[in-house]
């Protein structure tokens, strides 16, 4: 990935924190550190969605790339440079430690009584892949339990390394801001956050707003005077930004924070847009690569896709998607099997969705805060999938002579319409139930019931974990193979930006999200950028 | 120093009600903005220092100046009664005044004329004041014309000469404003217009509809008919009370609107209809304020529609920020009472794009009836019976719909109603003049929605 050398702005003009030498974006509040001409020179290649874009010089069908005049209007390919987003990074890497500690500190797996380690496909002598479409072995969960045992015996051995000598996780750069993404929650917000308009709670920075105490707006008008650079709306350009994140000139509503997120780390990473016609973006993703006990590493992917016409969907992915990465980055090192990882975590991240709802949502008669979620670990020479809801994962092998493969079966009408045998494929999506869904997370979602489905891909290849906001414009295996770069395993951030893209180009309907796993994990990579 | 005026000044609440989103193309953006304010007005008593009396101590002396006005024109004697009643209900006014409230009477005729205290002051209330400024109400006799421009120059003169915050008027008349031309009204309206309050009132039926209640709007104060001359007393009572009741004077209604908007307009559609989109002053680029007068304990709502630029489906925009401001007295930055904000969110969604907020479609109508029941009279006055029998039958079923009873049974005193669902009516071949009059005054009442 090359890094473009732009002129170096020496503070942030959002909240005026100093960049670090190569930043592209602030490490304070995230913003875009290039002006719209350096951004527009700053990339040749296939740009995806940028963070700052703005909703009105947009091309309904996507920017040409390299259109200078769109380019320049809308800021592209929000890249994660090196040294992007140094909170977030911190953040990430202390998170790797703890798990490698966990890792050393004797997270040794119990049932090792499998083999070796597993083939790599390198040398593997079988032609073909040997994964199945992973919807007539995941019908039950004793028949996901047992596929599950058999493979379990032959991941969980490696306990000979130790974490100690594993290398870390590289710090990583920008990641999707959780702290932001979710301002009114437990997160405190940074001093040099609390003047930035675009990310910090209104409520905090007035004090005349609705249900509070009559009294004068001194602090925020203050604190936003005292400011050396004061944002300019992206819209026009010429309004200064209000406490509320709008436009004061053209009441456009400023880009947030999870319009755009990416974030990568070493064996993993993932990229969310707002997408082309929704006013927020309401997926989420949280990834992690947790060092084993053997020293090799994890990779655990988690994309989640808010209900639309749930209350708060956005906070309902992201608790999600957080709380089943947390769940599986302290029981995958440990050692617990990956389908049993799995299985929990998808219950954790219901309790997380579960845990929003509100008397206010019952009462207000609006539906509580839901979310689809999709996960794919690998460990050990293993993949394991687990869903509910609509979100997809898909195999697509390196050696692109092979099938690629869907991983997930979804709940939702259209999928069960052709399961049951009723419909065929092509009527049932095609009928405006299509995707009503039949799964989800969420308080009103009764019987949970988490599918897991694990596999052992025997050649090389990436897994494509994404909302429908992709999978509608690549909704059979052999398109989503078709849209994957042939580059991916070794470039999955590239892979990932270039996939929403993808999504932003066929219209970009809904919110994008999709996340890139490598399998096997590569041993060698180049660096991040 | 401590300043106590922050906190005697009622706290206002904004809720915006509205659907926010707006198909492709689509402009129109519709809001209901509920403004309640809360802070003790009728608990009684608590005196208001605003600004200059931010260091009184609360509980010394009420922040407010009231003048009557009692019209006291040659009719006022056809009956007697009617000039019996109204000293009677001033009297009931006046022993109605708290202690400390600057006050004075004005008899009305084609001039205007001190009758209490005098020598163009104001009095203050006590026992002594009210016991002097009724015995002065005894030498009231009726004579004369009216022009009631000259009462209302007098009013704000007196008015005008008080240090207090909130001033208001009550006027009373019983005809029509013969002894002027209606553009010396008009004058008068203007100058008096945003320096106090007035509620206005018609006794009898000899008095122009369109007069009293285009007082009363200028004036933001209420405007009724009392056509039995008995009912006087209860009713200035009354006024009197929620002149007493009011807290904070002048508060402004303020719309920043995005650059390329355009407001089509901003109505109180509770608990009357006022139109206020012309009474727009600039306040500031993209924003304008609108007079909303003095508030008590009370809760009002206003629809405020705006065209927005049309911006693409995923774009969120605000529409507008409403904020209730009251003016520093010193002339400084107004104070930020409270506010809202109006969004517009562009979507493909058809199903929540063809929503219409409940309370939205609710003032609507509201706004509507009041518009169709003044139509209706009009063409009912021209003779126009079947132009009148739709407008009213209109009427009827929108005040059927919704649940706007006490206009209902008004129109019932104008028309046979057939069926108020479908709104089938007759007119009624003969119809009291004060049954016509109290339902044109009373035409822009309204209810709120039903929980």
């Amino acid at each position: 990935m090359t890094m473009a050398q732009v002129d170096q702005l020496s503070a942030c003009p959002s909240c005026a924190e100093p960049p670090e030498q190569g930043d592209l974006f602030c490490g304070a509040c995230g913003s875009d550190l290039r002006t719209p001409a350096q951004r527009a020179a700053a990339y040749d290649d296939r740009p995806t969605a940028g963070m700052n874009d703005e909703p009105l010089p947009r091309l309904p069908d996507g920017p040409a790339p390299g259109a200078a005049p769109d380019a320049a209007a809308r800021p592209e390919s929000r890249k994660s440079g090196g040294g992007g987003a140094r909170g977030g990074g911190t953040a990430r890497t202390s998170r790797g430690d703890a798990a490698n500690r966990d890792a050393a500190a004797g997270g040794v797996p119990a049932n090792g009584h499998g083999t070796s380690a597993p083939e790599h496909a390198h040398t593997s002598t079988e032609a073909d892949f040997l994964l199945q479409p992973a919807a007539p072995t995941a019908r039950t969960s004793a028949e996901r339990s047992e596929r599950g045992d058999d493979d379990g015996r032959a991941h969980s051995t490696e306990d000979s390394a130790t974490g100690a000598d594993a290398s870390p996780p590289m710090p990583p750069p920008p990641p999707p801001r959780p702290a932001s993404a979710a301002p009114r929650r437990s997160y405190t917000p940074q001093p040099s956050q609390a003047v930035d308009p675009r990310t910090a709670d209104p409520q905090e920075l007035r004090d005349d707003t609705p249900g509070r105490t009559a009294e004068p707006s001194g602090p925020a008008t203050a604190a936003a005077a005292a400011k050396p650079a004061v944002p300019r709306c992206v819209a026009c350009g010429t309004g200064a930004i209000d406490a509320d994140g709008y436009c004061e000139h053209c009441g456009h509503k400023q880009p947030q924070p999870r319009d755009h997120m990416e974030h990568e780390l070493r064996y993993v990473a993932a990229a969310s847009d707002r997408g082309l016609r929704h006013h927020r973006n309401e997926d989420f993703f949280a990834i992690d690569a947790p060092v084993m006990a053997d020293g090799t590493t994890a990779t655990i992917a988690v994309v989640c896709d808010g209900v639309s016409s749930a209350s708060r969907s956005d906070e309902a992915s992201a608790a999600a998607a957080e709380a089943a990465r947390a769940s599986m980055s302290v029981s995958v090192p440990r050692g617990v099997h990956t389908q049993q990882a799995m299985h929990e975590a998808l219950l954790a991240a219901g309790k997380a969705v579960a845990d929003l709802a509100t008397d206010e949502d019952a009462e207000s008669q609006r539906n509580a805060p839901a979310c689809t979620i999709v996960s794919a670990v690998t460990a050990g020479g293993l993949l394991t999938v687990g869903w509910i809801g609509d979100s997809r994962a898909y195999w697509v092998p390196e050696d692109r002579t092979s099938s690629a493969a869907r991983l997930t079966e979804d709940d939702s009408w259209a999928a069960q319409m052709v399961a049951a045998g009723l419909m065929n494929e092509a009527d049932a999506y095609a009928d405006p139930r299509a995707h009503a869904i039949t799964g989800w997370l969420g308080a009103d979602a009764y019987d949970l019931e988490p599918h897991t489905a694990s596999f052992k891909p025997e050649q090389p290849g990436v897994i494509v974990v994404c909302t429908d906001g992709l999978w509608n414009y690549a909704e059979s295996a052999d398109e989503m193979a078709a849209a994957v770069p042939p580059d991916a395993r070794s470039r999955p951030m590239r892979c990932a930006q270039h996939l929403v893209g993808y999504a932003l180009d066929a219209g970009g309907h809904d919110n994008v999200t999709v996340a890139l796993v490598p399998f096997p994990a590569p041993d060698e990579r180049a660096g991040s950028a | 120093m401590a300043n106590f005026s922050k906190s005697s000044v009622p706290q206002f609440s904004v809720s915006v009600y509205q659907n926010a989103h707006l198909p492709a193309g689509g402009q129109e953006i519709n809001a209901i903005v509920t403004v309640t304010s809360t802070g003790g007005g009728t608990s009684g008593g608590v005196p208001l220092p605003v600004g200059v009396q931010a260091g009184t101590p609360p509980g010394q002396r009420p922040d407010a100046a009231v003048v009557v006005m009692v019209d006291c024109s040659g009719s006022m004697d056809y009956p007697p009664t009617k000039m019996q009643n109204a000293r009677h209900a001033t009297a009931a006014a006046i022993d109605t005044l708290r202690d400390g409230v600057a006050f004075a009477v004005v008899a009305g005729t084609h001039q205007a004329k001190q009758v209490y205290p005098g020598s163009g002051r104001l009095a203050v209330a006590d026992a002594t004041t009210r016991a002097a400024a009724k015995d002065a109400l005894r030498h009231l006799s009726a004579s004369g014309g009216t022009a009631i421009g000259n009462w209302l120059r007098l009013a704000e003169r007196l008015l005008a000469s008080a240090d207090v915050s909130i001033r208001h008027g009550i006027l009373l008349t019983d005809g029509r404003n013969e002894h002027e031309d209606p553009e010396q009204l008009r004058a008068a309206l203007d100058v008096c217009a945003g320096r106090f309050t007035c509620d206005a009132r018609g006794v009898g039926t000899d008095w122009e509809v369109k007069e009293v209640t285009g007082i009363a709007s200028a004036l933001l104060g209420s405007a009724d008919i009392v056509a039995d001359p008995e009912g006087l007393i209860a009713d200035f009572k009354r006024m009197m009370e929620s002149a007493m009741g009011k807290e904070v004077a002048d508060v402004g209604l303020r719309l920043w609107t995005p650059q390329g908007s355009v407001i089509r307009f901003v109505k109180q559609v509770a608990p009357t209809v006022e139109d206020l989109t012309e009474r727009r002053t600039e306040s500031a680029p993209r924003s304008g304020d609108y007079p909303t007068g003095s508030w008590g304990d009370e809760s009002r709502d206003y629809h405020v529609c705006i065209d927005v630029p049309a911006a693409e489906v995923g774009s969120e925009m605000l529409a507008a920020r409403v904020s209730l401001v009251l003016p520093s007295p010193d002339g400084s930055a107004p104070q930020t009472l409270s506010q809202g904000l109006i969004r517009a969110v562009w979507t493909d969604d058809s199903t929540v794009t063809t929503q219409i907020n409940p309370q939205v479609a609710h003032y609507t109508g509201q706004a509507e009836l009041a518009q169709v029941i003044q139509l209706g009279l009009e063409l009912r006055k021209s003779g126009d019976v079947p132009g009148a029998t739709a407008k009213l039958g209109r009427a009827v079923q929108l005040a059927n719909a919704s649940g706007n009873a006490e206009t209902a049974k008004l129109l019932s005193k104008v028309v046979d109603v057939v069926d108020a669902v479908t709104g089938t009516v007759r007119l009624k071949a003969k119809v009291a003049d004060a049954d016509e009059m109290t339902l044109e005054t009373r035409s822009t009442k309204t209810v709120r929605v039903k929980k």
